[in-house]
């Protein structure tokens, strides 16, 4: 019982992280109907930014304090967020009004990109930095065994949960929220009626890349490592958190994140264990499982868990 | 509600010069030239595929015409709308309704007239960046937008349905809200597209009230209608087309009157009357 809650915390932290990248590729799918594969490479280069931003304020002196982790936390939104406004201007905005697959194949491209971009200048090897938020709060001690939540468990939910409130406040509340819903349900529309469709698109990438750069930010506290082949796989969990949720969905990418993440951590948890078929599983193979999902989710619910079916209009 | 500075009466607020547009091998606009003037409602008819929605989506920049000129004489001066894209085009001072309905189905009704006006509310605060400074500039804009679109939801009727949304209101309903977002844009031209389809003889009357209530606020109107009754009870000025050719042009009784204009709609007369140009079946 008190390692299954431990393990929900644990699922939970992680699952916030794909929460925070899948908010971006259901954004951009939402408002231009292409999956931006880019989008985890992006993050990638947010944990990057992160990693050279601490480093560079541990040598000029500064304390490992929360205040330098929100400093850095904004620098990496800010240049992060640069990257995302390039990626669309260079390798999607040209190829509007072309077919269907060539910005899909571009986002291809643009990943190759920004990995290579990122090994060459970075180098191969994965870097390193110090854990900087320690500490941990013990909840309860059950059986023997003590279910904690770390500091920095705690900072990846409120960080999230902060982001995320501010970023449904905006689309909701604000005009730019509304330009963007209108500009998701009909561009061409949008335009007729005065709106920069251009540059409506333009700002989702932004904000796109800087939750990326939050969730780069927070996984490289976690984990303490970066590498340039980072955005490959968390990308690719995000993508499937994304359809799971329902692609389109706000609220759905990050229900389908928190499923992802429990299922992956439960997965490492409980696979391989000594009961029931448990025994028969693999703790190596949590990708699969997640995987599994994304592949189960295309065929039976495609529009996913809280997307909208598509109706064809009349 | 906001009245624009407008070319003088009878002075043309659109003029459109030898409009030409091909689709590959059709050509379903030939050289059509008219005049639109201020303050009047301007009809524009013919059979199907006449070539009217055609010369629609070339005056809202959907398409770029093959040749010829669209002028606009707006508010800021002559504006060559056929070298004009996008989103500029509404910000000229034209806005349009679709045949088939486009509204945002899943904004509320009230949010799909605020989009409606985002050029309005972006350039009262300094295009948003005033939001993060003076957010008490911010509300007084919102608020207007809210007041000018409670003025258009009562004069379309739609005030009590303000927070539904907009997809889940009746057909008339939604042509009606189609208008009244288009004219939340404050546009000096209204491009109307078979605003009367599907609508009931009572709703259609209440349609041409309204239309000629948009007439005296000061807005100009261009109107594609198949509901002849509308067309020669509120237009001003008739323009029909045929097979993408004008073939007559002048006020409803001249119209009427027209061997032409007959000859196309009911097919008969000398196949040499009707300057049919090859395009079969085209917008």
């Amino acid at each position: 019982m008190a390692y299954a809650l431990q393990q929900l915390i644990n699922g939970v932290a992680l699952g916030m992280i794909y929460g925070l990248i899948a908010v971006g590729y259901t954004m951009v799918y939402g408002i231009i109907g292409m999956i931006n594969f880019a989008h985890g490479d992006i993050f990638m280069v947010g944990a990057f930014v992160s990693l050279i931003s601490f480093v560079l304020l541990s040598t000029g002196g500064w304390a490992a304090g929360p205040g330098a982790v929100l400093l850095v936390l904004l620098i990496s939104m800010a240049i992060t967020a640069l990257y995302g406004w390039s990626v669309e201007r260079i390798a999607y905005r040209p190829l509007r009004g072309s077919f269907r697959l060539a910005p899909l194949i571009s986002a291809i491209g643009m990943s190759i990109v920004l990995q290579n971009f990122v090994q060459v200048s970075q180098g191969a090897r994965a870097k390193p930095i110090e854990p900087i938020i320690t500490g941990s709060v013990e909840l309860w001690h059950g059986n023997g065994f003590a279910v904690s939540v770390s500091s920095m468990q705690l900072v990846i939910v409120v960080v999230t949960l902060a982001v995320l409130a501010v970023f449904t406040w905006m689309v909701t509340r604000t005009r730019l929220g509304r330009a963007m819903r209108a500009c998701e349900q009909d561009r061409k529309m949008a335009g007729l009626l005065g709106i920069d469709t251009d540059r409506t698109i333009s700002i989702t990438f932004v904000i796109g890349a800087a939750l990326a750069a939050v969730a780069g930010t927070l996984y490289l506290l976690r984990y303490g490592l970066a590498d340039f082949f980072m955005g490959f796989i968390v990308g690719v969990k995000a993508f499937t958190a994304a359809v799971l949720g329902g692609v389109g969905s706000l609220p759905g990418a990050l229900l389908g994140g928190l499923l992802i993440g429990l299922i992956e951590t439960m997965w490492s948890a409980y696979a391989g264990q000594d009961m029931f078929l448990l025994r028969e599983l693999n703790p190596a193979y949590k990708d699969v499982a997640a995987f599994a999902i994304l592949i189960a989710t295309l065929i039976f619910l495609p529009s996913g868990l809280l997307g909208r079916a598509e109706v064809e209009k009349v | 509600m906001s009245a624009p500075i407008l070319p003088a009466r009878n002075a043309p607020i659109l003029q459109v010069r030898e409009l030409l547009m091909r689709f590959g091998g059709l050509t379903a606009v030939n050289r059509v030239s008219f005049d639109a003037m201020a303050g009047d409602i301007t009809a524009v008819i013919g059979p199907n595929g006449a070539g009217k929605t055609t010369v629609f989506n070339l005056i809202t920049g959907f398409y770029k015409p093959s040749g010829g000129e669209i002028v606009l004489n707006g508010p800021g001066g002559p504006k060559p709308l056929h070298a004009t894209v996008g989103h500029r085009i509404a910000q000229a001072g034209v806005a349009r309704t679709f045949q088939n309905i486009r509204l945002f189905p899943g904004m509320t009704v009230l949010e799909n007239l605020l989009v409606a006006q985002h050029n309005t509310l972006q350039a009262a605060t300094f295009f948003g960046i005033g939001a993060a400074f003076g957010l008490g500039r911010y509300r007084q804009a919102e608020r207007e937008a809210v007041a000018l679109a409670r003025r258009w939801l009562e004069a379309t009727r739609l005030l009590d349905r303000a927070d539904d949304p907009a997809g889940a209101l009746p057909y008339g309903a939604q042509r009606r809200l189609e208008i009244a977002r288009a004219m939340c844009t404050n546009p000096v031209l209204l491009c109307l597209d078979e605003p009367a389809a599907g609508l009931n003889p009572r709703e259609s009357e209440e349609l041409a009230e309204l239309i000629q209530l948009i007439r005296a606020q000061g807005c100009s109107i261009l109107l594609i209608e198949h509901d002849m009754g509308v067309v020669m009870r509120i237009s001003d000025r008739v323009v029909v087309l045929d097979h993408g050719v004008k073939i007559a042009d002048g006020t409803p009784a001249e119209v009427r009157a027209d061997e032409r204009v007959i000859a196309a709609y009911l097919g008969e007369g000398d196949e040499d009357d009707v300057p049919a140009a090859p395009v079969e079946g085209a917008a």
